[in-house]
């Protein structure tokens, strides 16, 4: 079979150019090198969509960005994924910080970004943001901003996508692509072979490798780290998004609530080498929580539960590269560095554009489903929901996340939704269990059981995230009997 | 909705949840117990070690033995308990809302309701250790149920981060099992856990263990590796030259417990600082009609205490529903209990003033260990009501008093005491 178009990684840019096309009367298919879609820079990241007043404007991310934001509303309503306009305060601590917010302002409205507003009032800024510093002395107010829960957007788009007809393929590594008669032939680590007449590059950190391999190299990628620390939900209340005011250098560390109540601080931007360190250290974790509280000293830093860090594709020309290019028929989406996550609806009706360019007939199925359903949830349940459903399915009385109040139905529900989870990691991403204050102390090993069953695998092939990744190395006394054997 | 209405509702059927209840029934009232477990006996049931009852029933028993005896007893008392129940909502006027797969949502009018709900493991991400996130992590509670429960090794190569109780055993069950436990790492210049175990469970097996080190770096992006671990100084930050390479394909986190509240939060109680509720000397909360024992309340280091306080939590709710049903105590008939120099908190957080002629039991810790100290109590006029010496302090052993505030003459008027552990002046060497 040939795929009309195959898209190269699963992360938020291709899953939603997967789920665009999946409109189409068009084969799609994607392919990912891990274990599951959104395991690359989608999983970490602010969660910001940005309102789109920060790019400069020679680069093409900050008309992606603008447009992206808005393609947001029309999205969740039809995704159901968990995004909360809140809006953002840029935040001057001094007074000659105000002069460059407001410049941002004037050029902000002049590109038709929403409702931005300069507030210079302290006690109209406190009231709208109690946890804000006493220093601040004003703030540029940018009321669609928003916070969305990454990972949780892109399995939607997946969800959607495969709904529709997307075929999603994980555990495949892209390793060699041959062009022939129009034809792309994509083989893959694990021996996998797919042919396509278009191929769109999605890869991320590694799309430079993936160009090359249809003999483009125009493009340098280079990863930049970003670190964060997660707080408690009860550890602090944000009703706003907060950026310190930009310097030449950096957007600096944010203050920022998450779609599900917690706070997190971050990130931090350091360049590396190594594409797959995504490693936290001393030094960062310092530098984001000094630099956090300036903005909210009343962080308690004690009820921190965890830090990560994602790191961003950085091109050589700091602006996303969208190209129809010289190999006909491949597309490169890369460089999609902060607002990517943003602008991911813009940047796939932009690739639309291309391949309608490219003689691809879009016609619009009859039986597509735009809708994904919201997942629903032990804790969305009002009493008397509560109760009917139990009594319809008793899997919703099993709680086994006890941080979280999540239930087995829920767990049930990530394996078995289309593009589903298979590890304990996917689990968790997807429905949270693992991911509240005890950090997976009491509910992993339920959760492994759940899925051993459900996949019908030995409870040891349970692995957190896919090769390589196993919790146990064996049963009790086999290493005793190893040895006793060894002796013999 | 299913709808009951019963006397006291023990919420969490564990060791301090089943000894209330024994109480609470004994005194000619109706207890239900309400547990999400598939079974009663709460964390000891994982605890397959001796070590348990050495005060309640002055025998050596494992975890699952001492719980056996209480279990026992519930079933020969004919106290109706709930398994695989959970609740989920408890309200201000002692409603109980829970879940369970046979009755769905299920509403529980109750008269008291005693808090037994446990507590829970700190992890790694509360302490902020820089590196990867592999697999390859566990606590040492999570590990201890795999291997006791489950049957299954998660590592063969070990590091142990923290010297609280539970790594300390699991460091000596691992080696049981033919696992090499490269060493217990402790940030503390002491051990956290009690003396009794670092003896028991790393010396007699030459486990190493290193104090005034931390773990500085996780490596391995996939399935953990090693770690590096370096020393500390004074403000816990690295000594620069001191890092050691450890390797390991797993690390179990032992780095203390915390107790299991949102329950009692989303009621409107209020926690001190110790994350429990805060309490009068009968185990109310900030609530009239709710008590708490166990670990919910503070975190114990024998269950015996926890059965004794828990025994206390039954008396003190049945005394409330036979005398006192709807009667709130203001501010102004309390003394405040409030920690001094070198305590990291007290229970209870206030006494009633009209119990003040009775023996009281008052329970905290230290925040740093040492000798020869004196324990004082002092009224908010700084007059010091009561003093004791103690040869030896440590913050991993609860210290227990029981004291009789009357007869040490204390002005009833007085609003607060403090209670410090203070260096012991040399004029009071004599023997204690
Ligand atoms: C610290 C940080 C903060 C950010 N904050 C924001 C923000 O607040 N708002 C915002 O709009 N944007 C933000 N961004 C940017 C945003 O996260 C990215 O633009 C977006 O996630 C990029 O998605 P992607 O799909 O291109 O990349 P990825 O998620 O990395 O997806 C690429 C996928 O390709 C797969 N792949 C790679 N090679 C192969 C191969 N050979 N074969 C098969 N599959 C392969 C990878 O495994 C991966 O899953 C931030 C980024 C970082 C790092
Ligand atoms: C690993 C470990 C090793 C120990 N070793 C020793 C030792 O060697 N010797 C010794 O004397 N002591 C030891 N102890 C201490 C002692 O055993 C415990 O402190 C004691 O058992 C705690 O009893 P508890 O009832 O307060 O808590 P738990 O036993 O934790 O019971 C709490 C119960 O409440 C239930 N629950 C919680 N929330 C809800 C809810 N919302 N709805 C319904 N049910 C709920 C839980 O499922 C649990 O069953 C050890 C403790 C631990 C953790």
């Amino acid at each position: 079979m040939i795929y009309d178009i195959i898209i190269i990684g699963g992360g938020v840019i291709g899953c939603c150019i997967a789920r665009t096309l999946s409109k189409y009367d068009l084969k799609v298919c994607l392919l990912e090198k891990e274990a599951d879609i959104a395991s690359g820079t989608t999983k970490g990241n602010s969660g910001v969509v940005h309102a789109g007043y920060a790019s400069s404007r020679e680069y093409i991310k900050r008309n992606l960005c603008i447009r992206g934001n808005k393609l947001y509303t029309q999205a969740q309503k039809e995704l159901n994924f968990p995004m909360k306009r809140i809006g953002s305060f840029v935040v001057a601590l001094e007074d000659s910080q105000i002069k460059i917010l407001n410049e941002e302002r004037k050029k902000g409205i002049q590109d038709d970004v929403p409702g931005l507003e300069l507030i210079l009032d302290k006690k109209q800024i406190k009231s709208m943001e109690p946890n804000l510093t006493d220093e601040v002395v004003g703030v540029l107010h940018a009321p669609t901003a928003g916070i969305v829960s990454p990972y949780e957007m892109t399995f939607a788009l997946a969800e959607n996508a495969a709904m529709n007809g997307v075929k999603f393929f994980r555990n495949q590594k892209v390793k060699k692509i041959k062009h022939q008669d129009y034809v792309f032939n994509v083989k893959t680590s694990v021996g996998g072979e797919f042919q396509g007449r278009n191929v769109i590059n999605a890869a991320g950190l590694f799309a430079r490798k993936i160009s090359k391999m249809v003999g483009l190299d125009y493009f340098e990628i280079n990863p930049r780290k970003g670190e964060y620390i997660l707080f408690d939900r009860n550890a602090l209340h944000l009703n706003k998004i907060l950026f310190p005011t930009p310097t030449k250098v950096s957007k600096g560390i944010l203050v920022c609530p998450t779609v599900h109540g917690n706070t997190f601080l971050g990130p931090n931007a350091q360049n590396i080498t190594d594409k797959s360190d995504i490693s936290t250290t001393t030094a960062g974790l310092k530098e984001i929580l000094e630099g956090g509280l300036k903005l909210v000293p009343n962080i308690p830093v004690r009820s921190s539960i965890r830090n990560f860090s994602g790191l961003r594709a950085v091109p050589n020309n700091l602006d996303f590269i969208i190209d129809n290019t010289d190999v006909y028929g491949f597309i490169n989406v890369v460089g999609s560095l902060s607002p990517g996550l943003t602008s991911c609806y813009a940047i796939a009706e932009r690739v639309i554009e291309f391949l309608e360019l490219l003689g691809v007939e879009l016609k619009v199925k009859e039986d597509y489903n735009p809708i994904r359903p919201k997942p629903e949830t032990f804790k969305d349940f009002s009493k008397e929901e509560l109760d009917k459903k139990i009594i319809e399915d008793p899997a919703w009385a099993k709680i086994i996340c006890r941080c979280e109040t999540i239930s087995e139905r829920e767990i049930l529900n990530a394996i078995h939704a289309p593009v589903g989870a298979t590890t304990v990691d996917g689990v968790k991403f997807r429905c949270r269990p693992g991911m509240g204050r005890c950090q997976g102390g009491f509910c992993r090993p339920r959760v492994m059981e759940i899925l051993s069953r459900e996949l019908n695998l030995p409870f040891q092939a349970i692995t957190k995230k896919g090769e390589d990744t196993q919790f146990l190395v064996g049963k009790t006394k086999d290493f005793i009997l190893e040895r006793i054997k060894g002796g013999n | 909705m299913k709808q009951y209405e019963i006397d006291v509702a023990i919420i969490g059927g564990g060791s301090a949840g089943l000894a209330s209840a024994v109480v609470v029934k004994k005194a000619g009232l109706n207890p239900l117990i309400l547990e999400r477990d598939k079974e009663l006996g709460g964390i000891l049931l994982q605890c397959i070690h001796v070590g348990f009852g050495l005060y309640e029933f002055k025998e050596e028993l494992t975890g699952p033995e001492f719980a056996q005896r209480f279990i026992n007893e519930v079933k020969e008392l004919g106290i109706a308990y709930k398994l695989n129940t959970m609740v989920i909502e408890i309200t201000k006027n002692k409603t109980i809302y829970a879940v369970n797969n046979e009755e769905g949502l299920i509403k529980i009018k109750t008269k008291a309701i005693i808090l037994s709900m446990g507590c829970r493991e700190r992890t790694r991400g509360a302490i902020n250790i820089p590196g990867f996130r592999p697999a390859g992590i566990y606590t040492a509670g999570q590990a201890q149920r795999f291997v006791n429960m489950e049957g299954y090794l998660p590592g063969k190569t070990y590091v142990i981060l923290g010297s609280g109780d539970i790594g300390m055993i699991m460091a000596r069950r691992l080696t049981w099992e033919g696992c090499k436990v490269q060493a217990v790492v402790e940030i503390l210049p002491y051990v956290s856990g009690l003396l009794r175990n670092q003896v028991q469970c790393l010396e007699d097996y030459g486990i190493p263990l290193i104090t005034g080190y931390t773990i500085t770096k996780i490596h391995g992006r996939d399935k953990i590796q090693a770690v590096t671990v370096s020393k500390v100084d004074r403000n816990f930050d690295r000594v620069i030259g001191s890092d050691k390479f450890i390797e390991c394909d797993a690390l179990l986190l032992s780095v203390g417990l915390i107790p299991e509240n949102e329950l009692t939060l989303n009621a409107g109680a209020e926690l001190s600082s110790n994350n429990g509720p805060i309490v009068d000397n009968n185990l109310e909360t900030t609530i009239e009609g709710i008590f708490a024992c166990g670990n919910v309340l503070q975190v114990h280091d024998l269950v015996d205490m926890v059965t004794a306080e828990a025994k206390r939590a039954g008396e003190y709710a049945v005394d409330y529903i036979k005398n006192r049903l709807g009667k709130e105590v203001s501010d102004k008939e309390k003394i405040k209990c409030v920690p001094g120099k070198n305590v990291n908190y007290v229970k209870p957080d206030f006494i009633n003033k009209k119990d003040i002629s009775k023996d009281l039991i008052f329970t905290f810790r230290v925040k740093e260990p040492g000798r020869r100290k004196l324990i004082q109590f002092k009224d908010n006029n700084n007059k010091v009501i009561y003093k004791r010496k103690k040869i030896h302090v440590i913050p991993s052993e609860m210290i227990e008093l029981k004291i009789n505030l009357e007869k040490n003459n204390i002005n009833p008027a007085c609003g607060q005491i403090e209670i410090e552990v203070i260096d012991r002046p040399e004029v009071l060497i004599e023997g204690e």
